[in-house]
């Protein structure tokens, strides 16, 4: 049934979308200009008025980042660290989550309650750092990967998931002598693609966007991510190591260190904002799932 | 007569622990599977719980959790006498409370209007850049916002121009702007992906209560106030608990970005503090407390919150 709609629909629906429009303009903008300025001539751009369109276009800023060893060490490491963490946490995270549902496994109840209270109360940081170091972790790859392999709040999301999967198509991989590793590998895993995805994304944008670990835990410069890296180079306003390392010197190009930062800042942010469009309708599934039974 | 009972015994006991192996034996594989998931939580989140006691204790590096002399409560009695104290309560009380009063009726009303919207496409494409920003990091929106609110930012260029401001202000070097600064980028980031969870309530709503108040004669704002927004109150109490609970977390990864000297007197909470006590200043014991203190007022919230809501609404998390 449709019904004309009325004077007052029509204002409020052009209101709505104005309202949109708006909100939209104001969530890309500050994005929109980082990538201006980094298209920029650093000390051009200096001099202000640059709001919508590179004045003097130039790829000088890029450059003189991928010029930089420690800017480009840094990258590496954050697409390993992302890239090996989120592999093992989903694999590891989504294994313990079936084990744990299954209800012939004795100690059950036990591990669920352990995991449930990690949910409201935890050590804090100190403890926390205290234990990294004592682990011998402080200082190391590692630091990112293990105390990042498993989390309690995406085992219940997993959990959540698995308990929709038909229960007959493990009896019959069972008769079929199948153990229950590869039930789990075989049959719940490739069954599972959207909670994978889900928690993919989740556990690999924590990880690209960390910086925190890559401050407390590592003096390394060629272990620390590049948030890190962008971190102390933007909290250090006086800092110029960016521009120690700009090719035949700072005289000759044009770059400044606000323009670098502002390349940096578009490289760091590139990978993740052309990612998450694709998988927009995994997430919102799955943010679903982790607030309704967590 | 012991002999003649303990053969007994031991039978029985001995056959419960055969069939507890036995049983172990079937599930080795699921028992090595969910192990190891027990190890890891004990390790990396009860092993910390359990260095929780150096919050009693005067930790010493070389003597290690169990060796450190025990002190009682004295470094929670220094922090209630700390010059700071009061000021970090008001600061981590302070931001979160300014949020959750901007922060949480925002995205329901988003989620409200953007399905007000006419145009499916157009609703998806907001939608999708609503969420932008989530993805984005503290440090890179950190970066931004240091350039924006300098005194030769965008903010300052624009605010002379229109002639509200004389004067351009480094935003960030006064605390008493602080507090705003955090509230409105937090609005701004969040607000499309915090919006989910109501957009999913809001589709879950059958569509033969819109028809029905069509045919009775509703308008768009009734529907809107009669409907939508009661139908979806329980995701609005679940979330409502959470934020509630979350009143001593005042996002540290926004903060630790945003702060510095000049505005430390608006940007020092708890989470900050502890942190310069502990890694910063090396008081472990102290800066433990702190973080202590912080938890066990998070936890009373949360239950506070939960049995209120529980009261209030009927629904509630556990």
């Amino acid at each position: 049934m449709k019904i004309k709609p009325s004077v007052g629909d029509k204002i409020f629906n052009i209101f709505n979308v104005t309202l949109m429009l708006i909100i939209c303009f104001l969530t890309l903008y500050p994005v929109w200009y980082i990538i201006v300025y980094s298209f920029n001539e650093g000390k051009d751009a200096m001099l202000g008025g640059i709001y919508f369109w590179p004045r003097k276009f130039t790829l000088d800023n890029y450059k003189t980042v991928f010029s930089n060893s420690d800017i480009t060490t840094a990258f590496m490491v954050t697409v390993a660290r992302t890239v090996i963490t989120t592999t093992l946490h989903v694999f590891f995270t989504a294994m313990v989550a079936y084990a744990f549902l299954r209800k012939e496994l004795m100690g059950r109840k036990i591990y669920m309650a352990m995991g449930t209270i990690t949910l409201f109360f935890g050590g804090g940081l100190i403890p926390y750092f205290l234990l990294i170091k004592s682990l011998g972790l402080y200082n190391t790859f590692w630091v990112y990967v293990i105390p990042g392999m498993f989390n309690f709040y995406n085992l219940i999301i997993f959990q959540a998931f698995f308990r929709e999967l038909p229960i007959e198509l493990e009896e019959s991989a069972k008769i079929d002598g199948a153990n229950d590793f590869i039930i789990f590998t075989r049959i719940i895993l490739p069954l599972s693609t959207p909670v994978l995805a889900t928690i993919a994304l989740f556990v690999g944008v924590y990880n690209w966007n960390d910086y925190f670990m890559g401050v407390i835990f590592i003096n390394n410069p060629k272990l620390q991510p590049i948030q890190t890296f962008l971190y102390k180079v933007i909290a250090q306003t006086t800092s110029n190591q960016m521009l120690a390392y700009a090719p035949g010197g700072i005289a000759t190009r044009n770059v400044t260190s606000q323009s670098l930062k502002m390349a940096t800042m578009v490289i760091t942010t590139l990978p993740i904002v052309c990612v998450y469009p694709f998988l927009q309708k995994y997430f919102v599934k799955g943010l679903l799932i982790g607030a309704i039974k967590g | 007569m012991e002999s003649a009972i303990s053969p007994n015994v031991q039978h029985g006991r001995q056959s419960g622990f055969r069939r507890f192996l036995h049983k172990l034996n079937e599930q080795k594989y699921l028992q090595a599977m969910a192990i190891p998931g027990v190890i890891w939580m004990i390790i990396f989140n009860y092993i910390p719980m359990y260095g929780i006691i150096i919050a009693f204790k005067e930790y010493d590096i070389t003597l290690g959790f169990n060796k450190s002399p025990w002190v009682g409560l004295a470094n929670f009695k220094e922090f209630f006498a700390d010059e700071r104290f009061w000021l970090i309560i008001k600061n981590t009380v302070g931001i979160s409370f300014f949020k959750l009063l901007v922060g949480f009726p925002l995205p329901i009303l988003f989620a409200v209007l953007l399905n007000e919207l006419v145009s499916v496409r157009f609703k998806r494409t907001v939608q999708t850049i609503s969420y932008l920003p989530h993805f984005i990091s503290w440090v890179v929106l950190g970066g931004i916002l240091m350039n924006w609110l300098s005194e030769t930012g965008l903010i300052n260029i624009i605010l002379t121009k229109i002639g509200i401001l004389k004067q351009p202000i480094a935003f960030l070097a006064e605390p008493k702007y602080f507090w705003g600064i955090t509230v409105v980028s937090e609005v701004w980031k969040e607000l499309g992906w915090n919006a989910i969870i109501y957009l999913a309530a809001i589709a879950g709503i059958d569509p033969e209560l819109y028809e029905a108040a069509t045919v009775d004669g509703a308008g768009r704002f009734t529907k809107m106030f009669k409907i939508t927004i009661p139908c979806i109150s329980g995701t609005i109490a679940i979330m409502f608990i959470l934020a509630v609970s979350g009143l001593m977390n005042s996002n540290f990864d926004q903060i630790f970005v945003l702060r510095n000297p000049l505005n430390a007197d608006a940007s020092d909470v708890i989470d900050i503090y502890v942190y310069r006590m502990g890694i910063e200043a090396f008081r472990f014991s102290y800066a433990t407390a702190i973080g202590l203190f912080k938890s066990i007022i998070a936890l009373i919230l949360l239950l506070t919150a939960n049995g209120v809501t529980k009261k209030l609404t009927d629904k509630s998390l556990f």
